[in-house]
């Protein structure tokens, strides 16, 4: 983890996306892709086909130690304790106050039969092991809110594994297809939010059925040194079915589509988990967890602004703070805008009080001073076709 | 769609903005756009917020704001004037924008009330060099 505050942290991909016209900005303290050519094309091809994604900056925690899954569920807002190997959770993690310190994955994979001193871990380490990816912004911190709740004398540990390591997301309809075509495993083959370890292109990797644009497809964690091998191999499969890489522009237009919130946007540690709407995620029936009273209160208080889904009329996208009113008064404000590539109109989230959350309420969104009206619509605002 | 103006006939703001200076009846008329490079950079532009006529725009500050998927961006005029024509196709057809943005992906035209502003701004070449 870079100390020094000014440092950039290359992926293992940054050269090739340098060296195949990524348009690089700073993420995070990483250098990162944000598009190639354009926009909204690598948001349609992601649709359509498959976008191939760098998402090497998530932080990628290893955590061993005996009953070390009964300790994260002690964490999370959801249940992770026997939770089968195999099987991926969305979880929130939240602070004693039920803020929201960052939305994370929870893997329990079976570890491969393989000898040490490979990549992910191997029987060595255990029979399955239990990994945490978090994102970038909340590496540091969450590394630290881990390893203080670990209860002295337990030999649970925390391994940061996230720069020897590479994450690509493969999305879209024609995704599984591909890595299917070059790997021991078929995603298909997986249920959602489940994964394994198996080899692509003869290289051991975590496989999963997870993402994060809405579609179908996979997420693959591998080996820093063999990463860029891969990346290109996948990029010029994807290329001939009519997709390709895509950077966070689209990945952002295309979570906002499928109602996925953000981190910094969505949700912050000023916003209590009840707020979120995710209660999918949330589960306080039966379990204890840091922060489970407050996230209790505020359900029950329901006094707290809540989530929503906003479609604005016109063209004109509004963006993060624009305020959100009713007859001149300020009732809450957006957190994500954007066009849609795919509805062709602008959609937005944000966090207005409960007596005005419902859907079909009319609003009004203050873009630079000028009035739009816009409708609280459910989200997402676009699922995929079912198959 | 071939232009009529070449780029080394406009003048250019570090902003990005391009004016082309005529003759009309004895007043300077400006045609105002955004530059190829601007175009380029802002990538994927999806809205535009123009000025309504005889609105009065000032050097160096924003006449309007051009939307892409990611971001909002101000359009500063790089002279002091008045709007007396707006480019009313232009929000609904933002792809000329990067056909033709010196011909048909013209903004405004103000009328001059100050031509001050013109020396500041830059001829394409040394432009050109700013943007490489």
């Amino acid at each position: 983890m870079p100390t020094d505050k000014t440092a950039i942290t290359h992926t293992p991909l940054s050269d090739w996306h340098e060296n195949n016209g990524g348009r690089m900005v700073d993420f995070a303290g990483w250098s990162m892709p944000v598009q190639y050519q354009s926009v909204i094309q690598e948001h349609h091809q992601t649709r359509n086909s498959v976008g191939v994604f760098d998402v090497s900056h998530m932080g990628r925690f290893f955590f061993y130690g005996t009953n070390v899954g009964q300790w994260i569920d002690g964490l999370m807002t959801r249940r992770i304790a026997g939770v089968d190997a195999g099987k991926i959770r969305y979880s929130l993690v939240t602070n004693e106050d039920g803020m929201i310190l960052d939305d994370v994955l929870v893997y329990h994979l079976d570890c491969h039969p393989e000898d040490a001193d490979t990549f992910p871990p191997t029987e060595a380490d255990g029979k399955s092991f239990y990994m945490v990816v978090v994102n970038a912004g909340n590496r540091e911190k969450l590394a630290n809110w881990f390893r203080s709740h670990i209860p002295d004398g337990s030999g649970i540990r925390l391994d940061d594994r996230t720069e020897e390591s590479a994450m690509i997301a493969v999305q879209g309809p024609k995704a599984n297809g591909i890595i299917a075509s070059m790997a021991t495993l078929d995603p298909e083959s997986l249920a959602y939010y489940t994964g394994a370890v198996a080899k692509i292109d003869d290289q051991w990797a975590i496989v999963s059925r997870t993402g994060y644009t809405g579609e179908d497809g996979c997420e693959l964690i591998l080996n820093a040194s063999v990463a860029e091998s891969l990346w290109s191999k996948i990029a010029e499969e994807a290329q001939a079915v009519g997709g390709g890489v895509s950077g966070l522009a689209a990945r952002d237009t295309l979570r906002l589509e499928a109602g996925m919130p953000l981190y910094g946007h969505e949700l912050s540690e000023q916003i209590n988990a009840a707020s979120t709407g995710l209660n999918f995620a949330i589960n306080t029936k039966g379990r204890t967890f840091c922060g489970d009273l407050a996230i209790a209160k505020s359900k029950e208080a329901a006094t707290d602004p809540v989530r929503v889904g906003l479609e604005l009329e016109g063209r004109r996208p509004a963006r993060e703070g624009c305020p959100v009113l009713v007859d001149q008064m300020h009732i809450g404000e957006l957190t994500s805008g954007t066009l849609s590539p795919t509805l062709e109109k602008p959609i937005a989230m944000a966090y207005l009080s409960p007596e005005f959350s419902t859907v079909g309420t009319k609003v009004e969104v203050d873009i630079r001073g000028k009035t739009h009206a816009a409708t609280v619509v459910a989200l997402p605002f676009y699922q995929r076709p079912k198959s | 769609m071939e232009s009529q103006v070449k780029p080394e006939e406009l003048l250019f703001a570090e902003s990005h903005e391009w004016i082309h200076v005529t003759d009309v009846d004895g007043e300077k008329i400006g045609t105002i756009g955004i530059s190829a490079h601007a175009v380029e950079a802002l990538s994927d532009v999806v809205y535009m917020e123009l000025p309504e006529v005889g609105a009065t725009v000032e050097r160096e500050q924003s006449f309007g704001e051009v939307e892409s998927v990611k971001a909002t961006s101000d359009l500063f005029s790089p002279v002091d004037g008045e709007v007396v024509e707006i480019n009313a196709t232009l929000p609904d057809n933002l792809e000329v924008l990067n056909s033709d943005p010196y011909g048909a992906g013209w903004i405004i035209k103000v009328k001059l009330t100050d031509d001050q502003g013109l020396a500041k701004l830059l001829e394409y070449s040394a432009y050109e060099s700013q943007c490489s």
